[in-house]
C-alpha cells in the first residue's frame, strides 16, 4: 500500500501532524505504536496545557486529539512500526509482515521513561518494580512505596501515589529537587511524603518467586554508607530517552539519539522525512511544544511534497 | 469486546481457567491503564486467531481485585499463560503482538 505520508507516533506531535495533514487531504495513515497516546495517557491531571482552564486527564486530551485528526478521516492504527527503510523513495515502513510505503514520513516516536539499568530492577519488573505510576499505583493500597527521582515526573507520581499508598519516600541523588518550584512545594508540604536525600539506589531486593520486592539497597552519595530501605513497590521517574532505535543507520541522531532537525524546521537528515515532538527535542519536551512542532511537520511535509510535483 | 474473548470475573475463573483443557491467556487490565489500550485489541486479535486452541479471556482488575492479588499482580497490562491451571508465563507491559504468539505456540500441540 502506498500513501502519501505516513506519520510513525500519536502523542501530542504525531497527532497533531495527523490533525494538519488529514485536513490537507493527504490521507495520513498514523501509525501508534506500543502506547497509543504517548506519554500524556500515563500521566493524570495536565494542568498546562491551554484550553482548558480547569485541567485535562492525560488520557482524556489524548483521545480529543485523536478524535480531531479522525474528524478529518486520518487512518489512525493501534499497529507498531517494527522496521524502516529510508533509503529509497517512496520510503519503506513495515508493521510486523506487513509493508507499507509512503512519499513523505513523520517521525513522532517521542520518548519513554529510562530506567536504572538494574539487573534486579529488570528482574523485578512487574514484581514490584514499575514505570508507570497510573498503571500500577492501584496495586499499592495502604502500602509503603519508593518513587526513585528528583524532576518534575518524579514529583508528580509521588504525589499521585499518596492516594494509594500509607507512606510515600522520594529516593533523591542531590540535596534538592530539580522539578518546578509549584511542584516542590507540593511534596515537600505532603504529610504522606518523605524525602531520602542524596541516594541512590544500588540494588532491588526480592525474588520474583516470593512475592517480589522488599525493599532496595540504597547508597547515601555523601557518606558511601549502604542500608537496606523497606518498601513495598518503587516507582521508576528518573527522565527520559527518545525512542529512534528504529532508525539507527537511517538517519542522523545526535550524541544522546535525539533527530536532528534544521534549525527552525522539522528537516532531517534525509530529504521527505521530518521529525516533531519529544524525538528531536531534548529540551522543552512539552505537550504544547509537542504538537506545534507536529504542525510544524505537517506543514513542512505538505510544502516538500507539492514541490515534488 | 470480540466474540471470541471471555470476560473473566470470580464467578467463572475457575470453570474458565483453572478447569480448562486448553491453554489460556488472561489479559489483566483496567480502564485507567494507557497500555492495557495497546494491548486489549492485540489479546482479541489472538482470541480470534487461537479460536478453538487457546482459551482468551480479560480480567478486569478494577472489578475482581482478589483474582488479581491472588495471582501478584502488581503491574497492568499482565498477560499469564495458564497450562492445566498453573501458570506457566507471565508477560509484563505491552508488548509486541509476535511476543505473546511466541509464548501461546509453546502451549498448543
Amino acid at each position: 500500500m502506498r500513501r502519501k505520508v505516513i506519520i510513525i507516533g500519536s502523542g501530542p506531535a504525531g497527532l497533531t501532524a495527523g490533525l494538519y495533514t488529514a485536513r490537507a487531504n493527504l490521507e495520513p495513515i498514523i501509525f501508534e505504536g506500543m502506547q497509543p497516546g504517548g506519554q500524556l495517557t500515563i500521566t493524570t491531571e495536565v494542568e498546562n496545557f491551554p484550553g482548558f482552564p480547569d485541567g485535562i486527564q492525560g488520557p482524556d486530551l489524548m483521545d480529543l486529539f485523536r478524535k480531531q485528526a479522525q474528524r478529518f478521516k486520518a487512518d489512525t492504527r493501534f499497529t507498531h512500526v517494527d522496521k524502516v527503510d529510508f533509503s529509497s523513495r517512496p520510503f519503506k515502513v513495515w508493521t510486523g509482515d506487513e509493508l507499507f510505503e509512503s512519499d513523505a514520513i513523520i517521525i513522532a516516536t517521542g520518548a519513554s521513561a529510562k530506567l536504572l539499568g538494574l539487573d534486579s530492577e529488570s528482574k523485578l519488573m512487574g514484581y514490584g518494580v514499575s514505570a508507570c505510576a497510573t498503571c500500577d499505583g492501584f496495586f499499592y493500597k495502604g502500602k509503603e512505596i519508593a518513587v526513585v527521582g528528583g524532576g518534575d515526573s518524579a514529583l508528580e507520581e509521588s504525589l499521585y501515589l499518596t492516594k494509594f499508598a500509607s507512606k510515600v519516600t522520594l529516593i533523591h541523588r542531590r540535596d534538592e529537587l530539580r522539578g518546578s518550584k509549584i511542584m516542590q512545594q507540593r511534596v515537600l508540604d505532603h504529610p504522606k511524603i518523605h524525602v531520602q536525600w542524596n541516594s541512590t539506589i544500588e540494588e532491588m531486593v526480592g525474588e520474583t518467586q516470593t512475592g517480589g520486592l522488599t525493599g532496595v539497597r540504597l547508597k547515601n552519595t555523601q557518606s558511601g554508607e549502604i542500608s537496606v530501605f523497606r518498601c513495598d513497590g518503587v516507582f521508576i521517574a528518573i527522565g527520559h530517552q527518545p525512542n529512534s532505535d528504529l532508525f539507527k543507520g537511517q538517519i542522523e541522531l545526535d550524541s544522546k539519539g535525539y533527530i536532528k532537525t534544521n534549525p527552525n524546521s522539522t528537516y532531517t537528515s534525509v530529504d521527505g522525512v521530518f521529525a516533531c515532538g519529544d524525538i528531536q527535542d531534548s529540551i522543552y519536551r512539552q505537550a504544547i511544544t509537542a504538537a506545534g512542532s507536529g504542525c510544524q511537520a505537517a506543514i513542512d511535509a505538505e510544502r516538500w511534497l507539492e514541490s515534488q510535483n | 469486546m470480540e466474540k471470541y474473548t471471555i470476560t473473566i470475573s470470580d464467578s467463572n475463573f475457575e470453570s474458565e481457567v483453572l478447569k480448562s483443557t486448553k491453554p489460556v491467556l488472561i489479559d489483566f487490565w483496567a480502564e485507567w491503564c494507557g497500555p492495557c489500550r495497546m494491548v486489549g485489541p492485540i489479546v482479541d486479535q489472538l482470541a480470534e486467531e487461537y479460536d478453538g486452541k487457546v482459551v482468551v479471556g480479560k480480567v478486569n482488575v478494577d472489578e475482581n481485585p482478589s483474582i488479581a492479588s491472588q495471582y501478584g499482580i502488581r503491574s497492568i497490562p499482565s498477560l499469564l499463560v495458564f497450562s492445566n491451571g498453573k501458570v506457566e508465563e507471565q508477560i509484563v507491559g505491552a508488548v509486541p503482538k509476535a511476543r505473546l504468539q511466541d509464548s501461546l505456540n509453546k502451549y498448543i500441540s
